[in-house]
């Protein structure tokens, strides 16, 4: 069982490291970006796959690691490392401040609080126009040199979500992400059981928080620029129909759902303006046919078909 | 009979062209001059100002398809696409424009936040950027880019000087200002402040409303109360449309004086509104109840197309398309050569534009327009529109300063309006 799984990651990193071979430069960035989405997808997927609780507010931990790196570097003038350590812990901080107002909701009132909370990001860079920019936002190019091209950046960015979610793998697999799950499926029995419930969603919350804000680092890398739509609910919604389109609870679902979703916006967009609304009906569709996701019904499908071979 | 060896040397080189072909993307190909001139036109079909966006490509469309989309023998091609209003999803657009479509150009953009992003884009690149409605006062000043012109569009603060001017002419002395909370207002605001103040007015308070305000009624309690000569109103959209209707609804309309920005009364606004929106005062460059033969060919082919009265935003876009067509002229179709077809740009003296004047830019790429100020009237058809009641001619984006006087002030924002202490 662990054999193929390596099997199947050898694939998959192979198949991604061959990619821009394959296609023209315009599409290597937009895998870029699908990568990119995919570790802010990878971290939404920590607490609604796996503690039990779906957040609205990572795109604003996102956007504040990436607010924090651009304006270090290009309006303070600092280095980009250092830059790269406070975005960051920028976002680490805020998760935190998120995840200790948050942690004792869940369901419905977990969600609309961490909406809320990720409306206050949105608010102040809307309105601290002094550091912020306001509505114009901050611009300037971060990234270093090397990382230029479209194809220096893709393998940049494809090294750092292999790690990442190498990272979060290892973490949700681990003995404490094992509570998580004991806390998704049984609050009441984890507490019996002599679990500080709390601080265990705590921890979880601000984990994740920090693969958003590297998931943030990396789009400032990519997009040179930053705005208030970077933080928007928009954002948070995004990464987690991400995670809901490739699977909840599967963690590399992410991947495939951040492919699914930005291939599509670009594909029907080209025909149609409207291309929201069939993004809209893609995901009623996926709601009432695969609601476990994409790699979730592969997932059902195979072990269907096992269990026909060897009864 | 085709032998063996023939057969591998027809595949081979078969083989070597599917291959050469397909390397193609990743080739900056050198292309033919033969081919179309590619426009990437970036408008906001979607979301909070999609109703400007229709008119951008309509009023840009319209201009090519009366010159029969070919100019200088070169067949023009209009790329359209959807910015969203939104400055990640505009950059995107861009980046598809540019690496997939190839186009030679980008063209468009309403809201300033998404062409300021756009801007950094192509600094890197050095495709030329034309900009007919973003009015950012940075892009022709402090932070100009030798890519980015601003063809047949004008900077924010340009606008509002010569009405700032004419409320000094009427003896106002106490003026208030409103307008929506971001760069544009506030570089808005700033010119009229600065002129104002600066010929002895007084600006006694300034409110700030978020964009999308709802209920103006706090503010307009609160003017009332400070009792001022008169009001600046910047306001765009559906927000200056509520502003003019609960102005009036309040019964302010004929106790306070009020001067409007070119926005506030612009078609986009007063094609919906009644009698609440006659005789407003506003100042701009365009002016669609202006009687001139020019202008009012424009309005007859713009109403025949689209069946309605062209707004700002469809008349900047159609006169930079004619901008356009005018320096593709100059460089006989070969735009293939940027730093040369972005010199001709800039060399454009614009005649038979709308304006029904030779339009040109100045050093640094904004446009010197003569300015009017405005009033609505109702047509015999029942339709509102602005006529001309004044004039002031050659205004631009300095307006009486020197370039380098001016640009060594900061620029416009909510805490510096170049207000004058007296």
């Amino acid at each position: 069982m662990l054999n193929k799984h390596y099997v199947w990651t050898a694939l998959v990193l192979a198949a991604l490291a061959l990619l821009p071979f394959a296609i023209s430069g315009y599409q290597t960035s937009l895998a870029t970006q699908m990568l990119i989405f995919a570790t802010l997808a990878m971290s939404i997927d920590i607490l609604a796959g796996y503690a039990g609780r779906t957040p609205l507010g990572h795109g604003a931990i996102f956007g504040v690691s990436t607010y924090v790196l651009i304006y270090y570097v290009t309006t303070a003038g600092g280095s980009l490392w250092v830059g790269i350590a406070l975005g960051v812990l920028a976002a680490t901080g805020t998760a935190m401040v998120f995840a200790a107002l948050a942690i004792r909701t869940s369901g419905v009132y977990f969600l609309l609080l961490t909406l809320a909370l990720g409306m206050i990001v949105w608010g102040v860079s809307l309105r601290w126009t002094s550091v912020t920019g306001g509505e114009n936002g901050i611009r300037g190019t971060v990234k270093p040199e090397w990382l230029a091209t479209h194809v220096n950046l893709y393998y940049f960015t494809l090294v750092v979500t292999a790690l990442m979610a190498l990272a979060m793998w290892r973490f949700v697999n681990s003995p404490f992400g094992l509570t998580l799950k004991g806390i998704r499926e049984s609050e009441t029995r984890m507490k019996a059981l002599g679990y500080n419930v709390p601080l265990h969603v705590f921890i979880g919350f601000v984990v994740s928080g920090f693969f958003a804000g590297m998931a943030g680092i990396l789009y400032a890398f990519y997009n040179s620029f930053v705005s208030p739509s970077t933080v928007e609910l928009r954002q948070s919604v995004a990464g987690l129909l991400m995670a809901i389109v490739g699977g909840i609870g599967t963690l590399f679902g992410s991947l495939i759902g951040s492919i699914v979703i930005i291939t599509l916006e670009n594909l029907v967009s080209l025909y149609t303006e409207r291309w929201s609304m069939v993004l809209g009906f893609m995901f009623i569709i996926t709601m009432i046919f695969a609601p476990e996701g994409l790699v979730g019904k592969a997932r059902q499908l195979l072990a269907r078909r096992r269990s026909r071979q060897n009864p | 009979m085709m032998n063996r060896r023939k057969f591998l040397q027809a595949t081979g080189a078969a083989a070597a062209t599917s291959a050469a072909t397909s390397v193609g993307p990743w080739v900056h190909t050198a292309s033919a001059q033969t081919g179309p001139i590619r426009i990437g036109l970036m408008a906001p079909l979607t979301g909070v100002v999609a109703a400007g966006g229709r008119e951008v490509v309509e009023g840009f469309n319209l201009y090519w398809e009366q010159v029969g989309k070919k100019v200088a023998g070169r067949d023009i091609e209009v790329i359209v696409e959807d910015d969203g209003a939104n400055p990640d999803v505009s950059l995107q657009k861009a980046r598809r424009l540019v690496e997939q479509r190839n186009v030679h150009w980008l063209v468009g953009n309403i809201l300033a936040n998404t062409g300021l992003a756009v801007a950094e884009y192509v600094k890197g690149n050095g495709i030329p950027y034309f900009i007919p409605v973003i009015a950012a006062d940075e892009l022709t000043q402090r932070k100009r880019l030798n890519n980015v012109v601003r063809i047949a569009g004008y900077s924010a603060s340009q606008t509002p000087r010569p009405i700032a001017d004419y409320g000094l002419k009427q003896g106002y002395k106490k003026a208030v200002t409103i307008s929506q909370d971001y760069a544009f207002g506030h570089e808005q605001c700033g010119g009229f402040c600065q002129t104002f103040t600066e010929g002895g007015g007084q600006i006694v308070q300034q409110f700030w409303n978020p964009l999308n305000t709802a209920d103006f009624s706090p503010y307009l309690a609160q003017i009332q109360n400070l009792k001022p000569d008169v009001v600046f109103v910047m306001e765009t959209g559906a927000d200056a449309s509520r502003f003019i209707q609960q102005f009036a609804n309040f019964g302010l309309k004929d106790k306070i004086q009020v001067l409007y920005c070119q926005n506030a009364t612009d078609q986009s606004v007063i094609r919906t509104l009644g009698p609440e929106a006659e005789n407003l005062i506003s100042g701009a460059h365009f002016c669609e109840g202006r009687d001139d033969p020019a202008n009012n060919k424009f309005l007859a082919d713009y109403s025949k197309a689209y069946n309605k009265l062209p707004s700002i935003y469809g008349f900047s876009h159609y006169s930079g398309a004619m901008w356009l067509a005018e320096a593709i002229k100059r460089v006989n179709g070969k735009v293939e050569d940027k730093v040369n077809f972005l010199n001709e740009v800039r060399a454009v003296k614009l005649t038979g534009s709308p304006l029904g004047k030779t339009v040109e830019l100045d050093a640094y790429g904004n446009p010197v327009y003569d300015m009017y100020i405005r009033k609505t009237v109702k047509r015999p058809d029942g339709k509102l529109w602005n006529v001309p009641i004044a004039s002031y001619p050659n205004v631009g984006q300095f307006w009486k300063y020197a370039p380098e006087t001016y640009m060594a002030q900061p620029p416009y924002s909510r805490t510096y309006q170049g207000i004058k202490k007296s």
